[in-house]
Formats: C-alpha cells, sequence, structure tokens
C-alpha cells in the first residue's frame, strides 16, 4: 500500500465509535483507479474536511460514501454496520445523505415541493420544512417558484435544506462552493454552525482549502486518489498543506501528522504561492460567478 | 354543414386517440422509455376484459374495474422487471427490448386466441345509439363517452401528478433519478408506479378500442400504437394536454381526408403527422428542447 496510513493513536477516540469508516476504498472509473485505499473516520459532531486539487478523488469518495459508485475494494461502515453493497436510497434513509455537486435540484419542482421530496422518507429528527425556512429566510417567500428560476446561492441553500429535511446523521456536502461567488459561499458556509447545534456530523468536500480550513475540525487532503496529510487543522501548517495539495517533493517538514508520502511519479506542481493557495481561495476564484 | 360534422366526427375520434395515447406519453415523459409494445398492450387490455366478462358476466361498460387493476399489477411487474432491466442498459435498450415484447405478445396472442376479431358488445340501447344536432350531424353516445373518459383520465392523471404525493416524487424523478435516490426514493419503485398508472390508462384504451370497433392481436401495431405515437408526437411529447389535442388534430385530420377521398382518411392524419414533425418538432404544445 501506497502513501499515507493513519497515525495509529487518534485524539479522537474519546468521541467514541466513529460514525462512518472508511477501509482501503479502491474506485475504478473504467481503467482509471480514481481511489486509491483511502482510509477515513468520521467521528459525532465532526466537521470532516477532504481537500485537494481538481481530480485527486474527492468526489468519488463522497459519491462512493453515498452509493452512487462501486467500490472495487474496500468497506464503508456506518454506525459500525457494512454499508458497502446496500443501495444508495438505504443509505439516504438510514441517515447518510448527500448535498450533491451542482445542487441539481429538482428543476421542474416548486421550493417547497423540492423539500417535500427530501422529507417524504426522512428519519425522525429535529428538522422539518418550517425549520428550513427558518434557517433561510428568504426561502418562505418563495416556496412556490420553480427552483430553477433561483440563483446559484439560492438553489444551494434549498439543496442544502432538501438534504436537511432527511434528518441525516452524516451530512455529505460535496463541493458546496463550486460555481459560486466567494460572497455567497460565505454566507453559506457561515449557516454551518446552525446545522451543526442540532446534532449532525458533517463529511465535506472542498476545492476552496482557505474555506475548509476555516470551518472543518479535521481535514483530509486527496492527491490523485492517495492521501498525502491528514489532521486537525490547527495542527497542520500552510506549507504542509500545500506540499500535500500540489504533491510537492520534499517542500514539507517531515514528521508531525504520520508524515507525507509523496506520490509516486509526482511532479512540482506550477508555482502558486501558499498565501494565494490559503487565504484568498485563488484555486476558486477563476470559476466564481 | 358537412365540415361541421367532420370536424365534430373528428373531435369524438380525437378523444379515443388521446386515451391510445396517454399511457405512452405517461411512460416516455417518466422514464423516456418509448413504449413499442403500448399498442399490444392495449390489445390485451381488451382480451382480458373479454376474458373478465365471460367470467364474471359483468357488464361491459363496467368491466374497466377489474380490467384496470390487473393492467396495472401487469404494468408495475413488467417494468420492475424487463424494462428496468433495459433502462439500466441503455435509453435506446428499451427500445428493443419493447419491441421484443410486441412480437411475443403479437404472436402469443395468434398461438392463443387465433387471428380472429373480437369486438365488446354493448347491449346498452343508449350507449349504442346517437343523437342528432340539426339534420347533418349525429353524435354517438359511446364516442362522446369515451371523449368524456380520455377527459377525465388526463384532468385525474394532471391532479394526481401535480397534487398527490407519489405525483410529486414521479415529476422529481423524471427531473433527476440520481437526486431522487440521495433523498432517499427508490426510483425503480416511482418508475413501477408510473408504469402501472400508464397501464391502467392502456386497460381503458384496450377496451374502448373493443368497443368501437374489433380487435385481433395485430391491431396493437397496426393501428393503436401507430394512432398513439401520431397525438403524441402532434401535441408535444410528455405533455398530457397537448396528447388530447394532438388526438383531435389527428382524428379532425383523418375525418376531413376521408371526406376528400373516402379512402385518405389515415393518409391525411399522418400528412398532418409528417408536416408537425417538419414544422414543429417539439409538438403543438411542446416547449423547444433545451440545450
Amino acid at each position: 500500500m501506497n502513501g499515507f496510513s493513519p497515525s495509529a493513536p487518534d485524539e479522537r477516540e474519546g468521541n467514541g465509535n466513529p460514525l462512518l469508516e472508511v477501509h482501503d476504498l479502491t474506485v475504478h472509473h473504467g481503467q482509471l483507479r480514481a481511489l486509491d485505499h483511502i482510509s477515513l473516520r468520521v467521528f459525532p459532531g465532526e466537521v470532516y474536511a477532504i481537500i485537494g486539487a481538481n481530480g485527486a478523488g474527492k468526489s468519488t469518495l463522497l459519491r462512493t460514501i453515498a452509493g452512487l459508485h462501486h467500490p472495487t475494494e474496500g468497506t464503508i461502515l456506518f454506525d459500525g454496520k457494512n454499508m458497502t453493497r446496500v443501495r444508495p436510497e438505504r443509505r439516504a434513509t438510514g441517515g447518510i445523505v448527500m448535498v450533491p455537486e451542482g445542487r441539481r435540484l429538482f428543476g421542474s419542482l416548486t421550493v417547497e415541493e423540492n423539500l417535500q421530496v427530501g422529507a417524504t422518507y426522512a428519519r425522525k429528527g429535529p428538522w422539518t420544512i418550517e425549520r428550513v425556512y427558518e434557517l433561510f429566510g428568504w426561502m418562505k417567500d418563495r416556496r412556490s417558484q420553480r427552483s430553477e428560476q433561483l440563483s446559484g446561492g439560492e438553489q444551494q441553500s434549498v439543496a442544502i435544506g432538501r438534504a436537511l429535511v432527511a434528518n441525516p446523521r452524516v451530512l455529505l456536502l460535496d463541493e458546496l462552493s463550486l460555481g459560486l461567488a466567494p460572497v455567497i459561499v460565505q454566507r453559506i458556509y457561515a449557516m454551518l454552525p446552525q446545522i451543526l447545534a442540532t446534532g449532525l456530523t458533517v463529511l465535506l468536500v472542498e476545492q476552496d482549502v482557505s474555506q475548509a480550513l476555516q470551518v472543518a475540525s479535521h481535514i483530509q487532503c486527496l492527491l490523485e486518489g492517495r492521501t498525502t496529510l491528514e489532521g486537525r487543522p490547527e495542527d497542520v501548517t500552510p506549507q504542509q498543506v500545500e506540499a500535500a495539495y500540489f504533491g510537492l517533493v520534499g517542500a514539507a517538514a517531515p514528521g508531525g501528522l504520520g508524515g507525507i508520502g509523496p506520490p509516486e511519479g509526482a511532479e512540482f506542481a506550477p508555482p502558486e504561492s501558499t498565501e494565494q493557495l490559503l487565504c484568498n481561495g485563488s484555486t476558486t476564484s477563476s470559476r466564481g460567478s | 354543414m358537412q365540415w361541421v360534422n367532420d370536424i365534430i366526427q373528428g373531435i369524438l375520434t380525437g378523444g379515443l386517440y388521446a386515451l391510445f395515447a396517454c399511457g405512452l406519453s405517461l411512460l416516455f415523459g417518466v422514464m423516456k422509455v418509448i413504449n413499442l409494445a403500448h399498442g399490444d398492450l392495449a390489445v390485451i387490455g381488451g382480451y382480458v376484459a373479454l376474458g373478465v366478462i365471460a367470467v364474471t358476466h359483468v357488464p361491459v361498460l363496467w368491466s374497466f374495474l377489474i380490467v384496470v387493476p390487473i393492467m396495472a399489477v401487469l404494468g408495475y411487474a413488467l417494468q420492475r422487471t424487463v424494462i428496468q432491466a433495459a433502462l439500466n442498459r441503455s435509453i435506446l435498450t428499451t427500445l428493443i427490448v419493447t419491441f421484443g415484447l410486441s412480437v411475443v405478445i403479437e404472436n402469443g396472442l395468434l398461438q392463443f386466441a387465433s387471428a380472429n376479431s373480437h369486438s365488446l358488445g354493448v347491449n346498452n340501447s343508449i350507449i349504442t345509439s346517437s343523437f342528432s344536432i340539426g339534420s347533418q350531424i349525429q353524435v354517438a353516445y359511446l364516442l362522446l363517452l369515451i371523449l368524456v373518459v380520455a377527459v377525465v383520465v388526463i384532468l385525474g392523471l394532471q391532479y394526481f401528478l401535480s397534487a398527490s404525493r407519489y405525483g410529486r416524487l414521479i415529476r422529481a424523478v423524471a427531473d433527476d433519478q440520481e437526486a431522487a435516490q440521495m433523498s432517499g426514493v427508490d426510483y425503480r419503485h416511482v418508475f413501477g408506479i408510473a408504469a402501472a398508472i400508464a397501464f391502467g390508462t392502456v386497460a381503458l384504451a384496450g377496451i374502448a378500442s373493443g368497443l368501437t370497433s374489433q380487435f385481433s392481436p395485430t391491431t396493437g401495431t397496426d393501428t393503436i400504437l401507430l394512432f398513439a405515437f401520431a397525438a403524441v408526437v402532434i401535441g408535444g411529447i410528455g405533455s398530457l394536454w397537448g396528447t388530447l389535442l394532438g388526438g383531435i388534430v389527428l382524428g379532425v385530420a383523418q375525418q376531413i381526408g376521408s371526406q376528400i377521398n373516402s379512402s385518405d382518411g389515415f393518409l391525411a392524419g399522418y400528412i398532418v403527422f409528417l408536416a408537425v414533425l417538419i414544422l414543429r418538432p417539439q409538438g403543438l404544445t411542446g416547449r423547444r428542447a433545451q440545450s
């Protein structure tokens, strides 16, 4: 097995058993190995962020956990139960609910109907359509509008609401920032504490590294389908993140969080400074709208 | 006055065609399946009605109470097995599979029910009679009844799709299957429900076909499927009201065509069908396809 192996003693053990565990997950898209023996453990109440560049395998990982891709190897445990072969909709009703990349609202349905679909097979829990309307103040007045007429940021809010009303135990957020203006992204992430307060656990995938480091309690960096860094945001240096993100050989100080295994054949990335990467979200600004 | 009569007769026939077509339209609208076995399934509905009437002696007009549920169950079963398996491969596979289904049904009926024609005779004299408007226009109660049934079916479907829980799920799945799965919706079950409803309307189409004319094992592809197709395309694919409009336009075109030359009725219908395909491929009520 190549690359990174999780550091054995984990200070998060005190939080009880992990809610979501992924062991040695390998996923192929045709001949391409999109994920190569990825492991992770998400504990209750965490905000676990997967970061990495385009094509690192982040979304594949999330979609595999949601059941939309079939792994060639590895297991997915949810609350101790093996979910690897469970159908996606059963995972959703079991408590693993994803906000998919690109929102994926039901475009011909109204805002309220989108939420009603999300609530159809909901678990019991604190989230109701009314509560979502409280979280996003504008939504109630526009509940009869067709969702395809909303702006990108509004659609993202409806997509989050649609996931929340299912009362997930783990909320999977796939690239919330994609295609949205930075100020809108900030506003959406500002909602996260209110969502977490209801006892949710969040596993998110984010290309905007600075955003991820701000909100996450634990991060894991992927590069070409392998883990290159894992730890608490406060324990990793910008240099380590940069090295893990781009696969820079020898750029990071060894040691610390189990070390960074440079992937085979990794090349030096374009000279983009850590400042840029971490501060102004230059990795997403080119796609912001 | 003759033209007025043609249009009225065309509208009445259009109700029958709309009834033929709305199951086809629904299946395409929800799961993008073009069901080439649609007409044959309507014919099966007719044979089931024959059997039900022979066994239970239920009045012909009330046979739908038994035939519709039987066909709905058949629809759910077929969807969850054969059609879903084809859908899992590709949309094109569903064309081949439903074509194969059509061949199997037709030959199965020839084998077990013979090539003889059957009809569902009504002994009720009111239904078989007609009333006249003025001196030249005769309106058959049976065709009027079928038109009313078609309108009621379309109204009911429209209401079901827009207001009921399953209707909402059907529209959601039609928009985005994967996103529906992420909300815990088993789209295969939802497709099954949609197919059950579509087959329920197919049963009505089969009974209506048996009431208005004769049917034999080949009626399904010879007439019902073709007329249903033409009605759906003229009206606009996936739109239920469009289907009613398409059926009526087809019916009127056929009437006027046969008025011009008694053997040219069907030809006129297909000319209108072709004209719509060329001039307005999205159909009369359809929106332009989004890129």
